[in-house]
């Protein structure tokens, strides 16, 4: 047990080790690393509550009497309410995907490995749903469920659901041929040990470099839900809802559009270069 | 070929089958009677019931799931209380000026991606390749609406070059038309426009390094030809599987780009829909738009085997 625990930390080192010695990797690391440091201690960083109105401080420009990036529409201190905007975006992003990468690898994996009419029922299913425009899925989704941060979450989840399944397919069906599940299988394992012992570990890789990319996809579909005035109720401070309110007062008020599409740009960007960079650390082939 | 797209022509129906039950299921989960609704709280309790009865709401799930479908072959998507117009009525109304938009989008990452992604493939490793790799990773974690609203902010408002939004009218002439398209049509662009950048140049550099292009470049074949003949032709498969994904994106992209830009096209019809609790038009336009979607991409698939006639897209069953 003690070796495997070894080996596993070696593998991980070595996985670090490339990822940083690829600089725009790094870059995204490093503001990955930042925004989660954000989410986490927003309480910590935050000039202001992200709530608190003052009523004769609307609109304040940048750097006035204490607000760092000025003041909302409703006297709200910009900074902090980007600063609690992060916590909203990072956990709909990990949270969406989790809901989506679980699902969708469950199907993935009973389809893949069972094949036959419920591969067909299952993967004619998912290329229903792929036939929709992501987003349009989850602004349809959104409608049946209600605003909320759970139900954004769900409506997100489910769009993402149809791409694990896919993915997870393709690799059960090419990892299934090999020589050792046949082995394993007439030693007398049972169906489920094999799939979860010995295909599911064989799909990891392109599993971790995929749920990055799609957390990437899911931060800004949360942002548009909220955009739209479907996503995060207010006043709980989201990035999609502050440029929502930005657009609205793009003449008086600059910086709440400016500032709050910067943060889900640069958040994206970080994400989709750590992305990159796994997968050329973890599977160079895979095309994502 | 021809039985290659009959084949392909076939397996859409399954496919679009099961984007019916979806929308059929989702519309059917929406909480509340969509009747009452619609019409709003100051309905008569007749006028809701009677609505109800229209939308065959008090029919059993089984009947209306039948009854939708036979709607649905015969094309009828249903009537719009909130418009009072039929639902295809509006879509033939507002498709035309998402295509619009779409294509010209299309057109100007396919004119901007292709050739960037070639020069920084010719320009390897050179500041040339490092800007436009910076500026086509930055362009694929573009969040499409903020960009929108910068290009308003920056164009429309401070320089008060371009109008911020609506659509212009042809009778009015070419170029205030075009004044109109160009940033909707820019924000639209943004990430195909990058991705196609990335592809070229990753698969350019694929296959300039291969002996026939060298051999190519030895008998003393201009380069010009040796880049635009030789390697572009055998670069585009990875480009048009490309292009089929992005037309996903562009279809999505729309509605948030239309709204932005109150562009009159299938996007704001939904979220106007949305807005207006008209579930008939968010029903009729999401399977719209999802057939619509299955189509291009099996246009795409039959392209695809026209460039490249070795691919077998018969083997996997269609699946990509």
């Amino acid at each position: 047990m003690a070796q495997v625990i070894v080996n596993d930390n070696k593998k991980q080192n070595t996985l670090l080790r490339k990822l940083l010695k690829n600089k725009l990797a790094t870059i995204g690391l490093i503001i990955v690393t930042l925004m989660t440091i954000v989410a986490i201690f927003a309480p910590l960083i935050a000039t202001h509550p992200p709530n608190e109105m003052t009523v004769g401080k609307s609109f304040l420009p940048m750097n006035t009497d204490g607000h760092l990036l000025g003041t909302d529409n409703y006297g709200r201190d910009l900074f902090s309410r980007l600063v609690y905007g992060t916590r909203i975006s990072m956990v709909v992003g990990v949270a969406a995907v989790l809901f989506g990468a679980v699902f969708g690898t469950l199907l993935g994996l009973v389809a893949g490995y069972f094949g036959g009419r419920l591969d067909s029922i299952i993967m004619r299913t998912m290329d229903g749903l792929f036939a929709f425009p992501f987003i349009l899925l989850a602004i349809t989704l959104m409608t049946v469920l209600g605003q909320g941060l759970v139900n954004v979450i769900v409506a997100i989840g489910i769009a993402n659901i149809p791409g694990f399944a896919r993915l997870v397919r393709g690799q059960v069906l090419s990892v299934k041929e090999e020589e050792f599940i046949e082995v394993t299988h007439s030693l007398g394992a049972t169906h489920t040990r094999i799939i979860f012992s010995h295909i599911l570990p064989n799909c990891l890789a392109p599993l971790i470099v995929y749920g990055t990319m799609s957390t990437a996809g899911a931060i800004i579909s949360e942002a548009a839900l909220s955009f739209l005035g479907l996503g995060i109720q207010p006043p709980t401070a989201s990035w999609g809802s502050i440029l929502k309110d930005g657009k609205d007062f793009l003449v008086l008020n600059p910086q709440m559009a400016t500032f709050s599409g910067i943060c889900i740009l640069l958040t994206v960007l970080g994400i989709n270069l750590l992305g990159d960079g796994l997968r050329d650390a973890l599977d160079p082939k895979m095309k994502v | 070929m021809g039985s290659f797209i009959l084949k392909r022509l076939i397996n859409l129906i399954p496919t679009l089958l099961v984007v019916g039950i979806i929308v059929f299921i989702i519309t059917r989960m929406i909480p509340g009677d969509p009747a009452s609704v619609m019409l709003g709280p100051q309905a008569s309790v007749e006028d809701v019931e009677n609505l109800r009865e229209e939308l065959g709401l008090n029919k059993s799930i089984p009947s209306q799931f039948i009854s939708y479908v036979a709607d649905l072959a015969q094309l009828n998507l249903g009537y719009s209380y909130s418009y009072s117009e039929s639902v295809i009525g509006l879509i033939i109304e507002r498709f035309p000026n998402t295509v619009i938009l779409a294509l010209a989008a299309l057109l100007i990452a396919v004119v901007i991606g292709i050739p960037a992604g070639i020069l920084a493939a010719r320009k390897q490793n050179t500041i040339i390749d490092y800007v436009v790799m910076l500026i086509s990773l930055v362009g694929v974690s573009m969040p499409i609406f903020w960009l929108g609203i910068m290009l308003v902010l920056f164009f429309s408002v401070n320089l008060g070059w371009l109008p911020a939004t609506g659509m212009g009218n042809l009778d009015d002439g070419l170029w205030p038309y075009i004044k109109h398209l160009l940033l909707p049509a820019f924000a639209l662009a943004t990430i195909p426009m990058a991705t196609f950048a990335r592809i070229t140049r990753s698969s350019m550099l694929e296959v300039i390094s291969q002996d026939y292009i060298k051999t190519a470049r030895s008998k003393g074949i201009k380069e010009y030809l040796v880049i635009g003949k030789h390697a572009f032709k055998n670069a585009l498969t990875p480009i048009l599987t490309v292009l089929g994904m992005q037309i996903s994106n562009l279809l999505g992209g729309a509605v948030l780009t239309e709204t932005i830009f109150s562009w009159p096209g299938m996007g704001r019809l939904i979220v106007d829909a949305i807005d207006k609790r008209d579930f008939v038009v968010v029903q009729g336009t999401v399977i719209f738009i999802a057939f619509i979607f299955v189509l291009i991409n099996l246009i795409v698939d039959v392209l695809y085997k026209v460039v490249n006639p070795k691919v077998n897209l018969e083997s996997d069953g269609g699946k990509k």
